[in-house]
C-alpha cells in the first residue's frame, strides 16, 4: 500500500485532520468531535496519516496529542505551487474582465 | 482559490469565487471573444478560431506564446446545462484539430453557483492516469513559470 503524501491528502476527512492539526496539537477524541463519523473511522484516517509520516504524536500525561509535521507537506507544495500560480493568473484575468464588463452600462452579447 | 489534487481519484478540483453575476460568469466562460481575453494565462494569449457552445459542438483555439508559437487545443463539448454546468473533453491538436496522441486529454467539468456575493465556480478536472495528470501539471509548470517572471517584469517596471 502506497504511503505518501499524496495517499495521504486523497481523502477528504483526512484532509479536514490535516487542517485541524495544523492550528493545535489534538487528541484523537478531540479530532473525532468534529466528524460525523465513528471514533473508529477517525482513528482508522489518524493512522494511514502517521504511516504517511504526516502525524507526530506526542505525549502529555495520558494523553496523546497529533500535532502536523509541515515539512512533509512540501513535495504537495512543489508538484502543485505553479499550476495553482498558472490558474490564479487566468482567474484574475477573468476578475478584471468581470469588472470592466459591470461598469459598461450597456452590454453586448 | 481553492486547489486541490486527489491524487487517488485522479482529479484535480479547483474552486473560486468572482465577484460578478452567474450570467456574466457563464458568458465569460462560453463566449469565445471573451474567452480570448481571460483563459490564457500571460504572457499567453488565447485565440479562438471556432466555439459552438452546444452539447457535441467545439471550441477550437491556439495558445500563442510570446514568440508566436501556437499550442492548438480542442475542447470537446459534451453536456451542456445552461447558466448551470457544463462538459468538456479537452485534446491537444494540430492546428487541423487532429488530436496529439502524445500528449494525454482530460476531462472538465465545470459548474456555476450563486453566492452571497457572487458566482462561485467549481471545476473538477479528471485524468485517465496519474502519470498523464503528472504530465499535465508539469506543462503548467511551465506556464506558470513564464507568468512568474511576467510578474517579475511587472515589478521592475515601478
Amino acid at each position: 500500500m502506497r504511503r505518501d503524501i499524496f495517499h495521504a491528502i486523497a481523502d477528504p476527512t483526512r484532509r479536514e485532520i490535516i487542517k485541524l492539526v495544523s492550528l493545535n496539537p489534538m487528541t484523537p477524541n478531540s479530532l473525532a468531535d468534529h466528524f460525523d463519523i465513528s471514533r473508529q473511522a477517525v482513528s482508522k484516517h489518524i493512522k494511514i496519516l502517521s504511516e504517511c509520516s504526516l502525524l507526530e504524536q506526542e505525549y502529555s500525561g495520558r494523553e496523546i496529542y497529533y500535532r502536523l509535521s509541515p515539512a512533509k507537506l512540501k513535495p504537495l507544495d512543489e508538484w502543485l505551487e505553479p499550476f495553482r500560480l498558472m490558474w490564479q493568473k487566468r482567474f484574475n484575468e477573468l476578475d478584471k474582465l468581470l469588472s470592466k464588463k459591470n461598469k459598461t452600462k450597456n452590454q453586448r452579447r | 482559490m481553492e486547489i486541490v489534487k486527489d491524487a487517488a481519484q485522479k482529479k484535480i478540483f479547483i474552486k473560486r469565487e468572482f465577484n460578478a453575476e452567474l450570467e456574466k460568469v457563464w458568458q465569460a466562460w462560453t463566449t469565445a471573444e471573451l474567452l480570448d481575453e481571460w483563459w490564457a494565462p500571460k504572457p499567453w494569449k488565447a485565440r479562438t478560431k471556432s466555439l459552438d457552445f452546444r452539447e457535441g459542438g467545439k471550441w477550437f483555439y491556439a495558445m500563442v506564446g510570446p514568440d508566436g508559437s501556437e499550442s492548438w487545443v480542442r475542447m470537446d463539448i459534451i453536456t451542456v446545462s445552461p447558466l448551470k454546468s457544463f462538459t468538456v473533453y479537452d485534446n491537444f491538436t494540430d492546428e487541423n484539430g487532429n488530436t496529439n496522441p502524445a500528449l494525454p486529454g482530460m476531462e472538465w467539468k465545470c459548474e456555476f453557483s450563486k453566492t452571497a456575493d457572487g458566482t462561485l465556480v467549481s471545476v473538477e478536472i479528471s485524468f485517465s492516469s496519474e502519470e498523464n495528470m503528472k504530465k499535465i501539471i508539469e506543462m503548467g509548470f511551465e506556464e506558470g513559470f513564464s507568468s512568474a517572471l511576467n510578474n517579475l517584469d511587472e515589478v521592475f517596471k515601478n
